[in-house]
Parts: structure tokens; sequence; C-alpha cells
């Protein structure tokens, strides 16, 4: 059987939007899976960095937007600055976020942190895990 | 030399022992840090969707205070502070009908911001104003037999258009701390994450990262870690009691920032660096190196 992919017809509403924040082209994309290598947090999500490329390119957004990857990336930039393609990949993590932010999603209340943990957490810890994980 | 200076949320709360120890450092060198009047939060991380200027608005409104007081420049000693404020600069300089419209929402303001101020970090004043060799006449007290490992983590050297210095082997804390007398040791993890904010919601997987960032730094033979990001601090520091409570045989160590080595190594008094605010005490291992009494 030949499987043909066109990104005209692969490009749903999501790729498109994922696109349009990001800045990025998610065909750029080759597959030599140095953001992956290079994640400090990989081995805690359910989805690759790389392989969220790849099912960005083949327009299956639903499986990433359910997978915990884009919640548990710390935005550290790491596979930014190594992808040999100059993808922005930190930025597609971001505009993943923001898909599911802007339906008015949260990761994290603030009721549900603990006590304890509230009153030795710093602000700059406060600040930007609100900024990222709440709309 | 006087210069406009950021502080940021944390500097003013957890992270006092960077603030006071950088400003008392600097004025050793003949820097003065003019704090900005009014400045507001930053946002701590920079947004980056493309579509959403208002996460810009923050950082921008604090350049515009940088300009009120007729400055060319604005210092910061926070790394997230540094790189939002950076790369918010670049993102309207780069996209002048950005900055128009971040300029509209802030209407009420007496003056527009117009992409001029130069945002820099206390360690290229270190390096680009004020040199080494300067530094180096400053050391009262070397740092001998101290073994310092720096620690830069993501965002002084991420990403690139924003980084301080070479973001894959950054070298400009080592010469710092050459100069200051102690014994530099590579970090091979220097540039690794430390899990950022994910501290408030993935404790497990930040207590991790602290793991095997203070294994690795015992393993190459390192004394005390020093670094510029109060998140860090707390990741590598205060998780640290995270880490013990949960593998026994965990050996602890200090944490430092690089200002605080440099207020040692000038000889200044011990209370700037208000050390009582570490998780892992330092003065037990600067006792031992004989720096202090």
């Amino acid at each position: 059987m030949e499987l043909r992919l066109n990104p005209l017809e692969v490009k749903g509403y999501y790729v498109n939007l994922v696109e349009s924040i990001s800045g990025q082209n998610v065909f750029d994309c080759y597959h030599c899976g140095k953001c992956t290598a290079g994640c400090p947090v990989a081995d805690s999500m359910d989805i690759k960095p790389q392989q969220v490329l790849r099912y960005l390119q083949l327009g299956k957004v639903e499986r990433i937007l359910n997978a915990n990857t884009m919640w548990i990336c710390a935005a550290c930039i790491t596979c930014t600055v190594r992808c040999p393609k100059g993808i922005d990949i930190a930025a597609i993590m971001e505009a993943l976020r923001m898909i599911k932010l802007r339906e008015n999603y949260d990761r994290i209340h603030p009721n549900r942190i603990p006590q304890d943990d509230l009153e030795e957490l710093p602000p700059i810890a406060l600040v930007s895990a609100f900024r990222k994980l709440t709309p | 030399m006087r210069i406009p200076y950021y502080p940021g949320c944390t500097l003013k709360n957890t992270a006092k022992n960077f603030e006071v120890s950088s400003i008392e450092t600097a004025r050793v060198l003949g820097v003065e840090f003019e704090e900005l009047p009014r400045w507001n939060c930053c946002g701590s991380v920079y947004g980056m969707a493309r579509d959403n200027i208002m996460h810009q608005v923050g950082p921008v409104r604090n350049l515009l205070r940088v300009r009120e007081m007729g400055g060319q420049e604005v210092v910061t000693l926070c790394s997230m502070c540094y790189n939002t404020l950076k790369r918010a600069n670049n993102f309207v300089r780069k996209n002048r009908d950005k900055l128009e419209v971040v300029n509209a929402i802030m209407y009420l303001e007496n003056t527009t911001y117009d992409g001029s101020i130069k945002v820099l970090h206390y360690l290229e004043i270190l390096r680009d104003r004020i040199g080494f060799d300067e530094i180096e006449k400053h050391v009262k007290k070397p740092l001998k037999g101290l073994r310092v490992g720096a620690y830069y983590g993501c965002l002084l050297v991420r990403p690139l258009d924003a980084a301080l210095d070479d973001p894959e082997e950054p070298g400009v804390m080592e010469k710092l701390f050459e100069v200051l007398g102690a014994e530099v040791v590579d970090f091979p993890l220097k540039t690794e994450c430390c899990g950022s904010y994910q501290t408030v919601s993935e404790k497990d997987i930040v207590t991790e990262r602290t793991r095997k960032i203070i294994d690795t730094a015992h393993d190459v033979g390192i004394d005390v870690i020093a670094l510029s990001c109060p998140l860090c601090h707390f990741n590598l520091d205060r998780r640290q009691k995270n880490v013990l409570e949960k593998y026994i045989d965990f050996k602890t160590m200090p944490v430092l920032y690089f200002s605080q080595l440099m207020a040692l190594a000038f000889d200044l008094p011990l209370d700037v660096n208000l050390f009582e605010k570490h998780y892992v005490n330092p003065v037990p291992v600067i006792k031992a190196r004989g720096i202090i009494e």
C-alpha cells in the first residue's frame, strides 16, 4: 500500500494554530532527535519532543494535547538552541500550552499547592508557574 | 559609574542575600546601582506566543522607567529578569508595529518607549566595563583552595539572542572565580536546567534534577556551586531537603550566588552575604578552607 502525505490535507485547524502562535514551520523537522536527547525532563514526558513534531506533521494534534509533554516542559530552551534546522521547539511547546490555556484550562490550582510549599516557594517560582500553567 | 538597576520580585524577598552582596561588591568596584522608581514585575518568564502582545507590556514598561530616569541601559541580577527584559526588548526592536501596540496599551504613561535601552546583567558589567584585572586588584582574601563550580542554568545563555556568553561552553563566571583566587572546577552540568518553575507542580521531577546536579558536582570534586538565578538557587539549595527525604545517603552541597563569593574575596563584612537564608550552610566549608575564621 502506498501512503502519500500532503501537508495541505494533513494540516488542520490545530496545526495551523500551532504554526501561527509559534511562528514555526513544523515540516522543517527531519527527526534527528537532538531535542529529545538534550531535554532534561524528557524521561517524564508521555510523548517526547521529537515525537511531538512528528504528530504535528501527521496532523494528530489531539494525541499531543492529551499528553503531559507541554506541561512537563520547563521552557529551558535547550532544544531550540541545539536544533540543526533552527526550529524554536520551545515556542511550539508554548503554542501547545496556549491552545489549552485559551480554552480556559488550568494546569495548576493555587488551592491545591500544599501550605508548606506556599510558605517556602519564592515569588519567582509562583509567578512563572502561574504564567505558564494557567490562562 | 551610576547605572539604573532593576531588582525584580525575588531579590527583595528570598534572594535578599543576592541583592545585598551584589550592591556592596559593585560599590567596591565603583559602580552605584540606582534602583528604578515604580518598577513592576517583568513576568519572570518571556511570553513566546507571537500573537499575544500583553505579555510584553510588563517588561517594556520597566524599560520605559529607565528612559524616564534618563538612563541608556539597565542592569539586572536575576537571570530570569535579565532574560525576560532582554527578549522583550529584542522583540519590540524587531517588530516596530508591535512596539506601537505596546505603547498604545500604556497610553497613560507620560512617555513612549522607543527600543533604545540596553539590558545588561551584572556579570556583563564585571566582564565588559570593569574587567577582570581591575576586579583582581580588589581581592583581599583570595578564595584559596575553595573548589568552585559555576552553574549558569538556562536563561543566562539561552536563547542565542539573549545569551551573555556561549550557550554550550560559557566561561565568564569561571574567569571571575579565577581572579577571586578560587580553584575553578569545570562543571559538566553547568548549562543543564534545574527544572525551573516545575518546582511548584512537579516537585518530584525537580528533586531528581537537584539530586543529579549535586551528585555530579560531588563526583567532579566541587566544594560549592555558584550561580546567578534565585529560582535555580531555590531548586538547588532548598530542594536538597526533599532529596534528603528520599535518599538517606545523599550528600548536601552549599549553593552560593557569584556575588557572595566576590564579597568573601573582597573581605566585606560577613553579614552582607546573609548566609542564614541558605538551607545548606556554606560557612563550614568556607571556614575549613581558611577563608573566614
